[in-house]
């Protein structure tokens, strides 16, 4: 019996066989796991919100500068405003780089089309973050 | 039409249009929400510049987006209980169908009575109170 031959460069690795790129990371579980923790949380926020800003006591209509200064007054508000920003912008983000990942096709226009995602988000947390910070009801 | 082809769990049935929704309302909500913080970021600037960018939303076309706005959150959010059930509860994926079923029934119930309080001041603008 001939012993058995070296695997040519194209064979399938034996099961059980190390990984030689080892840098396995828990990423993808905890944004898996991210995804719908904060889901369960923004339906109370985000339903929350939609029911105060645009169904109940005249809705939409009623809403003005004088409207959210009066709001904003409150740091109950202003607490629920800002984790709403945060949950729901990351969520999004993680949930349209999930889309990116799957139908951009090349390398260069996933890495791209993320960094876009990532830049847009960035500003958009840091501008909502600012705003509810440093809002002045006497403005103007 | 193709026949929907057996034993899979998404191909042609009710957990592959749940899913394409999903992604068309998040897809769609995120990019309303980068558009409602710069809007809102505007009481940063005058009440002024705030209340005439607020007055586009009490418009009746723009409100009758916010009630499509409304609709994908709501399903967004029910659909995202029916996916958290499915991966969690160790009967979720066999009642997976009945779940979309409850979600479409939850919001029917919900939306009809949202709707009518969204659109209230418009209809009433439009074509004079009815009471």
């Amino acid at each position: 019996m001939s012993a058995p031959t070296q695997p040519g460069p194209m064979s399938i690795p034996a099961p059980r066989t190390p990984q030689r790129n080892s840098q396995r990371s828990n990423l993808e579980l905890y944004s898996w796991l991210f995804m719908r923790i904060s889901g369960i949380v923004l339906i109370f926020l985000v339903l929350g919100h939609l029911l105060i800003m645009n169904v109940l006591d005249g809705g939409v209509q009623r809403i003005n500068f004088a409207f959210v200064a009066g709001r904003w007054s409150s740091p109950f508000w202003q607490t629920w405003d800002l984790l709403m920003l945060w949950l729901a912008m990351i969520h999004g983000t993680n949930g349209m780089r999930t889309i990116i990942n799957d139908y951009a096709e090349r390398d260069q226009t996933r890495f791209w089309l993320k960094m876009l995602l990532y830049v847009a988000s960035g500003f958009t947390v840091l501008l909502g973050t600012l705003v509810i910070f440093t809002f002045d009801p006497n403005i103007g | 039409m193709a026949s929907t082809p057996v034993g899979t769990l998404y191909r042609g049935g009710e957990g592959m249009w749940t899913w394409v929704l999903h992604r068309i309302t998040g897809v769609s909500v995120f990019f309303f929400l980068l558009v409602h913080v710069l809007d809102t970021a505007l009481v940063r600037v005058s009440p002024e510049s705030y209340d005439l960018v607020i007055a586009s939303y009490k418009t009746p076309i723009v409100n009758l987006l916010e009630v499509g706005l409304v609709g994908a959150v709501l399903y967004h959010a029910l659909n995202g209980l029916r996916i958290i059930l499915i991966d969690f509860w160790a009967r979720g994926p066999r009642y997976q169908r009945q779940m979309t079923w409850a979600i479409a029934t939850v919001w029917i119930v919900l939306m009809v009575p949202g709707t009518f309080f969204m659109l209230k001041h418009t209809f009433e603008a439009m074509f004079g109170s009815a009471a």
